[in-house]
């Protein structure tokens, strides 16, 4: 029994998959934060497909994928921001017009190009599958979205909680926009090929939505999101060796799990803490 | 306090605006060739009802917005460059707040120094210290360990007041700042306020609560769309003003009117929008709840009460 618990950290694609969807899960989870408190859940969703024409032509043309998620990310939100400023449609008729026409234009383009990219890999994802090349891609985008926030959170923070105030002290409101856009795609890219287009938002969103039942203050939001990333994205992908099913999947269930478990026992905001609040207050005034 | 570099020049500090025109890209016109001066070391209440262009024009010395036409000078310095020092500060209305954002009372007041911090916004003893200032200055300091929502009206308000304090903010914009709060923590405010004139700062404060713009304003902007009237309060809080401004948006009781009939035969009216009253005398001069400090205007009655004894 213990033999085979052992299995798969004797397969080195295994560790390899562990090890990223644990990064992974983790930068997405710290991102998810500003996602939940910005009240960009919507948003994330929208950014995740929206990158996937970005992708495909980035493969097309050899170039770093992230670069093309960018840029299609950006596209679909500016285009969002356009067509919201000048006509008097509710902003999430606009995210859905301009979301799916991007997802649609990129897999129009994949099934162009049947041999160049995997349409199923872009929408399930495929970490078992993962080349070197995109390896280091995606560690490299990882990394690089850990330092901009280590070097810009209170910023993003004071953002997320009062954009007028920021920008009455002078601080780029639009940049950080573009920057906390930018990060999200960048992420949506990496984390494709662990969860696939489909479930990337639910790391975008979850790990943060359940952080923030269980604490008020923004630091260890920060801390229990990411811990709750990284453990979901390695037991998640070691689960999934024994279920011989999709990393992605097993990753998202476990993180529903623990929202979950958030949602019921959250010592605060928790279900079961309402109501037992809500007996003591009847038993103080009967 | 101790003098910051910015205090110096508090003397010649200014809020000049000019002809400013404010346009939306619907094409509504919200605020239509305004222009007053504020000088350094006074209090303005902003007055008009609704979507008489209060909040807009805050946006506009704020730099949120830009005048299609006119322009708005701080200290002498376009709104930008006033903006990258941090001289204009906003007290929010409770509702623009997400009061369940997981920040604590110290997070909030803190995010009041990012303008004056370095790129990691880290922040060093000299800013430490200016919160913790800010926060026994309005009586807050006990509760810096709370989250933000676990506050009452009033205590939510000192907060961002504290806030623009650590900033060091030599403009003050408030809006609506006594809503919900009680009786007792207004009349502190207020105090604060008097202090915070006295130290050279200029106040801005959009209400559309009438009756306590006398207790602690000293200058009145009266708005609706265009300035109405601008200048000392006893100059421009006059019953015909006011009318004006407001429209059929105000309640009237006049005493020579009423029910009442031991008014001694003086014709007193009543103008009321909410909570106080605004009380207007004979010849419809602004009346005062207090005369504490106001011996030069109880004088000037008891002379036209001489004049004409009618």
């Amino acid at each position: 029994m213990i033999e085979s618990l052992r299995v798969p950290f004797e397969y080195g694609y295994m560790l390899k998959a562990m090890g990223v969807s644990a990064l992974i899960g983790g930068v997405c989870a710290l991102l998810s934060c500003f996602v939940t408190l910005k009240g960009w859940s919507l948003m994330g969703d929208a950014l995740s497909h929206a990158v996937v024409p970005g992708v495909v032509i980035a493969h097309l043309l050899g170039l770093p994928l992230a670069g093309g998620a960018f840029i299609s990310g950006l596209l679909a939100s500016v285009g969002m921001g356009f067509i919201r400023t000048r006509t008097p449609l509710k902003e999430d008729a606009v995210i859905g017009v301009v979301f799916t026409t991007f997802f649609a234009l990129g897999l129009f383009l994949i099934s162009l190009n049947p041999s160049g990219v995997n349409l199923r890999t872009i929408i399930f994802g495929n970490m078992l599958g993962i080349s070197d090349d995109d390896l280091r891609q995606v560690i490299a985008i990882a990394v690089g979205c850990v330092v901009v926030l280590a070097l810009k959170w209170r910023d993003l923070v004071l953002f997320c909680f009062d954009p007028g105030q920021a920008q009455a002290l002078g601080l780029p409101v639009r940049f950080l926009h573009f920057l906390l856009l930018g990060l999200l795609s960048a992420m949506a890219v990496a984390a494709m090929q662990t969860a696939g287009a489909l479930l990337v938002v639910a790391m975008l969103i979850t790990p943060g939505a359940t952080a923030y039942l269980l604490t008020d203050r923004f630091a260890p939001m920060l801390g229990l999101a990411a811990v709750f990333g990284a453990g979901s994205g390695f037991l998640g992908a070691y689960a999934s060796y024994f279920f011989n099913g999709s990393t992605g999947g097993c990753i998202v269930v476990l993180q529903t799990v623990c929202f979950l478990c958030a949602l019921l026992f959250a010592p605060k905001h928790g279900m079961l803490a309402g109501r037992a609040r809500r007996r003591l207050a009847a038993t103080l005034t009967s | 306090m101790t003098p910051s570099p910015e205090r110096t020049h508090a003397d010649h500090l200014t809020v000049e605006v000019k002809g400013v025109t404010v346009a939306y890209r619907n094409g509504h016109i919200a605020v239509e060739g305004a222009g007053f001066a504020l000088e350094a070391g006074s209090i303005w209440a902003l007055v008009g009802v609704n979507g008489s262009g209060k909040s807009t024009l805050f946006k506009t010395i704020m730099g949120l917005l830009r005048p299609v036409t006119g322009t708005v000078r701080i200290g002498g310095l376009p709104v930008g460059v006033a903006r990258r020092k941090s001289l204009v500060a906003y007290v929010p209305q409770a509702e623009e707040v997400d009061w369940s954002f997981p920040v604590s009372v110290w997070d909030v007041v803190m995010m009041g120094r990012y303008g004056r911090m370095n790129f990691l916004r880290i922040p060093k003893a000299h800013d430490k210290a200016l919160v913790e200032e800010s926060l026994r200055r309005v009586g807050m300091w006990e509760f810096r360990q709370r989250q933000i929502g676990e506050l009452s009206g009033g205590q939510r308000k000192r907060v961002f007041l504290a806030r623009a304090l650590a900033q060091e903010g030599q403009v003050i914009l408030l809006d609506e700042p006594f809503t919900g709060v009680d009786v007792k923590t207004e009349w502190a405010m207020i105090e604060l306020f008097r202090a915070l004139r006295a130290e050279g700062r200029i106040l801005l404060v959009s209400t559309h609560n009438l009756g306590s713009v006398p207790e602690f304003c000293d200058h009145a902007i009266i708005l609706n769309r265009r300035i109405i009237a601008a200048g000392p309060i006893e100059e421009v809080f006059t019953e015909s003003i006011l009318q004006e401004a407001f429209g059929g948006k105000l309640r009237h009781f006049r005493f020579n009117e009423s029910t009442i009939q031991k008014h001694d035969g003086k014709a007193v009216t009543v103008l009321t929008d909410d909570e106080r009253p605004l009380i207007f005398g004979k010849g419809g001069h602004l009346e005062f709840s207090q005369r504490t400090g106001r011996e030069e205007i109880v004088q000037r009655r008891r002379q036209e009460e001489e004049e004409d004894p009618s």
